[in-house]
């Protein structure tokens, strides 16, 4: 079962796709920083940082094609990340 | 010594006595690289908190320290990283099919891109250690961020000036624009290790750039160019939170003081 996904790899089009995805995603990032929009300057950065995180994640480094147990493991590695930086930044945000 | 290698099946050279195919071999070895990937995850992690945390606490200060540094330079080594990260996904696309020439092609195009991206970082710590943004007193002209450096032009890094442009008011500008020094602390902190990963990720390449003009990978066997390829990717992954953190959110963050 895992050898015919082994075969499942992605083509070089797809790559130069996720590639040009990445270059918008960095230049859209880099145009956005020189408007003022306040709040949601942060938010918009850090969101398409996540995309971009999330398409080299997926294609570039196979995980779309990988087996469930990797899946698993990259996927609790983030989640402990995660509980990381919200449980610490709740305490301090949330300070008097 | 009663091995016979009569009774045993004919089998690739590279696979270990511990595996039964290829497959599982690999598996593990991709399931071994994620596990350390993780621990990297979370190293870095611990510093994109802790940057978070002085950011929320220091917010002026990183307002100030974070406008100091060109957007552009930045913007342009985020593109290279990105395009080593192509170069490397084709490198490995390249072993899988057991393209030797265009693997080494490849892996000679992720050296350079990431050399290129070196030498762009190494030319902006220049920059900041020229507007003397080097935090302490250690390396060559001490942390003067208030008044400019003391040789040269005076105004040539003057983060006080900045602020106070941005409505902060002059006693307060002077007394903040010290508080700089961790923003900068955790600006060569962060990049300098992750420029650390980028050398480490160069002489693995290099490496790798010997043993594919060997040929020894192929179809059957591409796991070492494939584990390094999802190394250089997380490198990659680790700026393309950096670039954002270090260079972009701070910037507009003029309207708070008015």
């Amino acid at each position: 079962m895992e050898s015919t996904m082994e075969h499942a790899h992605p083509s070089r089009k797809l790559y130069l796709l996720i590639f040009f995805a990445l270059v918008v995603g960095t230049c859209v990032t880099y145009l956005v920083a020189k408007i003022d929009l306040g709040i949601w300057n942060p938010v918009i950065a850090l969101a398409i940082a996540c995309i971009k995180a999330i398409l080299v994640i997926l294609f570039f480094m196979h995980i779309r094609y990988s087996s469930k147990l990797t899946i698993l493991t990259v996927c609790a590695g983030f989640f402990w990340l995660l509980i990381m930086i919200t449980l610490s930044l709740t305490d301090y945000l949330t300070r008097l | 010594m009663s091995h016979n290698l009569a009774t045993t099946e004919e089998h690739h050279p590279a696979l270990a006595h511990q595996f039964d195919t290829m497959d599982q071999q690999r598996e593990a070895s991709t399931f071994g690289m994620w596990v350390f990937l993780l621990t990297e995850i979370m190293m870095f992690g611990g510093l994109f908190t802790a940057y978070l945390i002085y950011r929320h606490k220091y917010y002026t200060a990183f307002v100030g320290g974070s406008s100091s540094i060109d957007v552009t330079w930045g913007f342009a080594n985020t593109l290279v990283l990105i395009g080593s990260s192509l170069t490397m996904a084709m490198a490995v696309w390249a072993a899988q099919n057991g393209k030797r020439r265009q693997q080494m092609i490849y892996l000679a195009l992720t050296m350079i891109l990431g050399v290129a991206f070196l030498g762009v970082k190494a030319k902006e710590y220049y920059e900041k250690y020229d507007e003397c943004h080097i935090p302490g007193q250690v390396i060559g002209k001490g942390f003067n961020a208030t008044g400019g450096c003391d040789a040269g032009d005076p105004k040539k890094g003057n983060i006080a000036d900045d602020l106070e442009s941005r409505n902060v008011p002059p006693a307060a500008a002077a007394q903040i624009a010290r508080q700089t020094e961790i923003f900068f602390s955790f600006y060569f902190a962060m990049t300098g290790l992750h420029a650390t990963h980028m050398l480490i990720g160069l002489g693995v390449l290099a490496w790798l750039f010997l043993r594919a003009k060997r040929g020894e990978f192929g179809p059957e066997y591409y796991t070492p160019v494939e584990n390094v390829g999802l190394y250089w990717h997380f490198v990659d992954i680790v700026w393309i939170y950096l670039f954002p953190l270090l260079y972009l959110i701070s910037r507009n963050g003029h309207e708070i003081f008015s």
